[in-house]
């Protein structure tokens, strides 16, 4: 079939070239977060089928495993912080609709406080970890728990340190177009931190309980 | 938890001492003297014709889709160059050091290179090939023709694009630098655990090949998340999923591996580092690491990045072919869901690479079939190129030839790939050299298409033609090479050579070896006719001039603008009718019309801080290879501070107004186009002309 002959279009009369033609600036970027956050979770995807390789009892070398380093309860605790913060940062989006700057700020700084409370809870797990000798480079299987524990901390952080930036942006630069198409793409990030937090109680805290 | 290294180490300068330099080998210090001349003699060069500016203003802080492309473009070619020469230096080796009693030269006891040298030219071959030579240039020729073929201004994201492009270069320049301060990689360019690891690798070889591994993964697949989000986005209007150009069909299914697949490979490396560094046990042989884990995460991303390169090589193929054949492509969408078949398998082969290492007979059989089933999406093509090119009226330009001669390439290449997909018949092949040449046809298959595709769009982007006569001289040398290294190399495949010899132990395998120096000793006159071309080529440029359409015969989108394209692209984004919309207008007579006005155009402002960020990740990686902490806490810093300031400026674009797009389109005097250039034609069915 020769597609180049197949239009039944006339040719003579229809529009060569096309005035007064945009793209749509915030669905742009937005899908670019969404592609981005494939590839976050391939990367996640990656971490968890290594610490599934190595979970196994031999893997952990004699050393402390998953009965003794995933607390379901500290996670649970943890959880409950965790999406708290991502509640608090919805009700950031629901003023952000209305226009509301003032609210989108007040949610924002409770997402981040909350946040903050579940580094703290986080933290202070890891240390009392480290203190009974269950460290990174103990074992394989405790070098896969932990990197996963830090990869998901890491994106707290960086949240964390991207609300502290769109605070300031908000404050001075407003609801403009960049702003908003920021605020929506952390609100991605927060949930897909989140999403990810869910998998890791499951494969990481859970496992603690029945193994 | 950082890991305690034994030797020399100082807060200032970290493991780095003097005694890294290695001053007293003599290949490396003539390297260094050959690259210090010609860094003196382009720093000579640039300030005697005035061009800092230019070079700062225009080009190393553009965020010009187009320009992108060209540096990728020259990144990808000073690459090849070096792999290249590391392929020399392999060859001659080889063949010097057959038997006992072969002589030695410059320390080593049998030919000139000694075994740990020899290593680390085999894994930065390997490295350099794939990563610093081959993704370059197709991210560049995709970063060029990708807007221009969907109508689009610039990419969805011009500014990471640029970040792309220096992460990248920060990458090619680590692992240049490596020749000079200390060493590289020995391990082979995918990494052979437990040698990777510190207690075997305890040099800073495996941290250079790591982190400019690293630093590359990261810029493709930023490199992807653009190409996906402009082809699905930055369309033009008309331009629906079915008249989407082939070649961006492609792109977009090789991006979707680059997308999904980098990111392990990020993993990977970073877990590697941290085996590395903070002494953890991934792919350590004890304490419950998993050395066969390296092997599945590695290839897992390893064989989906062959594709990812080959996929946009047989794009350019498939709209060289129809340019040339004067017909529109046979079997679009069999070829678009060829594309994504291949795209999608990728995923489900990666074990064939290690048959031998023990896997059940039930899981070896599953990658065996899934091996094999590439076959099909492949096959399909090939067929849609053949019927392309049966009965239609066939020119034979240099474009062509080299997308013909892919086509045997690929046959050869392909053919011993499914002699390979047999577990059974590779556990006979394994790691010999008969898989070297069938990968080597391969990645020469996409080469191929790469020279095709530069001869084919070079017009497109500067405005004039590459001489003929040096380029046909080229193709032939550079074909006769390809012969006569790798038809001895199946054979002594077959005779049992494996890979990574730097010494033969059988002297009946010297022979063929020679041949195969003779072959290389071709490829190097192929280069000398190259340089030859392309000096040809600018000298003569103004009789080599063309229009809007370079062949006359085009097809796609972006032979609808000037030649050498404007840095605006399209003065106004064209409405797209057909699927091959250039060769719809010219059908229907309406290719000459021109817009009745002119609008404003918004365009994004060049910025310096890509550039800079790719600095820092170089000074951060250098830094983390010589363990030196303070540059790399500074480099991590001032990258944060350097993202957080620019998402501040609110100032990255401006308006071109529509008197001065009218202004600047009037001044462009476009060659009409003329009759097609026939007179190499064979067959004689008039396909295209007289509208089929």
């Amino acid at each position: 079939m020769s597609t180049a002959t197949s239009g039944t279009l006339d040719a003579k009369r229809s529009p060569m070239w096309s005035l007064g033609h945009g793209h749509d600036a915030i669905s742009t970027r937005t899908l670019g977060f969404w592609l981005y956050m494939l590839s976050d979770a391939m990367m996640f995807t990656a971490l968890f089928a290594a610490y599934t390789v190595l979970g196994h009892a031999v893997n952990a070398a004699g050393g402390p495993w998953a009965t003794t380093v995933a607390h379901p309860e500290v996670a649970f605790k943890e959880t409950v912080w965790l999406f708290s913060s991502v509640l608090a940062y919805g009700f950031a989006m629901i003023a952000l609709k209305k226009g509301h700057r003032g609210g989108v700020m007040l949610g924002i700084t409770a997402a981040l406080l909350i946040a903050l409370g579940f580094l703290s809870v986080d933290i202070h797990e890891i240390l009392h970890l480290f203190r009974m000798g269950a460290t990174p480079e103990r074992s394989g299987y405790l070098s896969a728990f932990f990197t996963l524990v830090f990869y998901h901390g890491l994106h707290v952080v960086v949240g964390i340190a991207w609300m502290l930036v769109m605070l300031v942006q908000v404050a001075f630069k407003g609801l403009s177009e960049r702003v908003v198409y920021r605020l929506l793409n952390l609100r991605l990030f927060w949930h897909f931190q989140a999403v990810m937090w869910v998998f890791m109680f499951t494969f990481l805290y859970l496992r603690g309980a029945i193994v | 938890m950082l890991v305690h290294i034994d030797g020399p180490w100082s807060p200032l300068l970290g493991r780095l001492t003097l005694s890294e330099i290695p001053y007293n080998n003599p290949i490396l210090v003539g390297t260094f003297v050959f690259a210090a001349l010609l860094a003196v003699i382009l720093v000579g060069l640039a300030t005697y014709f005035g061009v800092w500016r230019t070079l700062w203003r225009d080009w190393l802080t553009s965020v010009d889709h187009k320009k992108i492309g060209i540096m990728y473009i020259l990144i990808g070619l000073v690459m090849l160059f070096r792999g290249f020469i590391d392929a020399v230096m392999m060859r001659t080796q080889q063949a010097l050091a057959v038997g006992p009693h072969s002589p030695g030269y410059l320390h080593s006891l049998h030919g000139y290179l000694t075994p740990y040298h020899f290593d680390q030219i085999y894994t930065a071959h390997g490295t350099i090939m794939i990563l610093f030579a081959a993704t370059p240039l197709l991210v560049g020729i995709m970063n060029i023709l990708v807007p221009l073929q969907i109508g689009a201004r610039d990419m969805a994201y011009p500014y990471l694009n640029a970040v792309s492009l220096w992460l990248t270069a920060a990458g090619a320049a680590l692992v240049m630098i490596s020749l000079f301060i200390g060493d590289f990689a020995h391990a082979g360019w995918f990494g052979i655990v437990p040698v990777m690891e510190l207690p075997y690798s305890p040099g800073v070889g495996v941290d250079y090949w790591m982190w400019a591994f690293q630093l590359s993964s990261i810029g493709t697949t930023l490199g992807g998340i653009n190409l996906l989000a402009t082809i699905v986005k930055m369309r033009a209007p008309g331009m629906s999923w079915g008249r989407l150009p082939i070649f961006t069909w492609a792109s977009l299914s090789a991006n979707l591996i680059s997308l999904t697949t980098f990111p392990v490979l990020t993993v990977t490396l970073a877990l590697l580092a941290l085996d590395r560094y903070a002494g953890t046990h991934f792919f350590t042989a004890g304490l419950g690491g998993n050395l066969m884990l390296y092997n599945d995460l590695f290839w897992i991303w390893g064989h989906p990045e062959v594709y990812f390169v080959i996929l946009p090589a047989f794009g350019m193929i498939s709209e060289i072919i129809p340019t040339f054949s004067e017909k529109p492509l046979f079997g679009y969408m069999g070829m678009v869901l060829a594309s994504l078949g291949i795209a999608g398998v990728s995923w489900g082969v990666w074990l064939h690479h290690f048959f031998t290492m023990a896997s059940a007979p039930a899981v070896n059989a599953f990658f065996s079939i899934t091996t094999m089933a590439v076959g099909i999406p492949t096959g399909v093509k090939v067929f849609n190129w053949a019927f392309t090119m049966f009965r239609g009226r066939l020119r034979f330009d240099l474009p062509m030839m080299w997308a013909s001669a892919a086509l045997f390439l690929l046959l050869v290449g392909g053919l011993t790939g499914m002699m390979n997909a047999f577990a059974t018949n590779d556990y006979m092949v394994h790691n010999s050299v008969f898989v070297v040449a069938h990968f080597h046809m391969m990645l020469l298959l996409i080469v191929y298409a790469i020279f095709g595709g530069v001869n084919y769009w070079f017009p497109k982007v500067f405005g004039f033609r590459l001489e003929q006569r040096f380029g046909k001289m080229f193709f032939w040398l550079f074909t006769a090479g390809t012969a006569v290294v790798f038809i001895p190399m199946f054979t002594l495949g077959f005779m049992g050579m494996t890979r990574r010899l730097d010494y033969i132990a059988f002297p009946q395998w010297g022979p063929l070896l020679d041949v195969e120096v003779v072959g290389i000793g071709i490829y190097v006159l192929s280069v000398v006719a190259l340089l030859a071309q392309l000096y040809v080529s600018f000298r003569d440029r103004a009789q080599n001039r063309v229009g809007l359409d370079a062949w006359e015969t085009s097809r796609s989108l972006e032979w609808m603008t000037h030649s050498p394209v404007p840095f605006y692209n399209f003065a106004v984004t064209p409405e797209v009718h057909a699927r091959d919309e250039r060769a719809w207008r010219v059908e229907h007579g309406v290719d000459t019309v021109r817009p009745e006005r002119y609008e404003d155009i918004h365009m994004p402002r060049n910025t310096a801080i890509p550039l800079w960020l790719g600095a820092l990740s170089f000074g951060l990686a250098f830094g983390l290879v010589w363990r030196i902490w303070w540059l790399v806490e500074a480099c991590a810093a001032a990258i944060t501070a350097l993202i957080v300031i620019r998402s501040f400026d609110h100032d990255t674009d401006y308006t071109i107004a529509a008197k001065d797009v009218e202004r600047m389109e009037r001044a462009i005097r476009d060659i009409p186009s003329g009759r097609p250039v026939a007179d190499d034609a064979i067959g004689g069915v008039p396909a295209f002309r007289e509208g089929v």
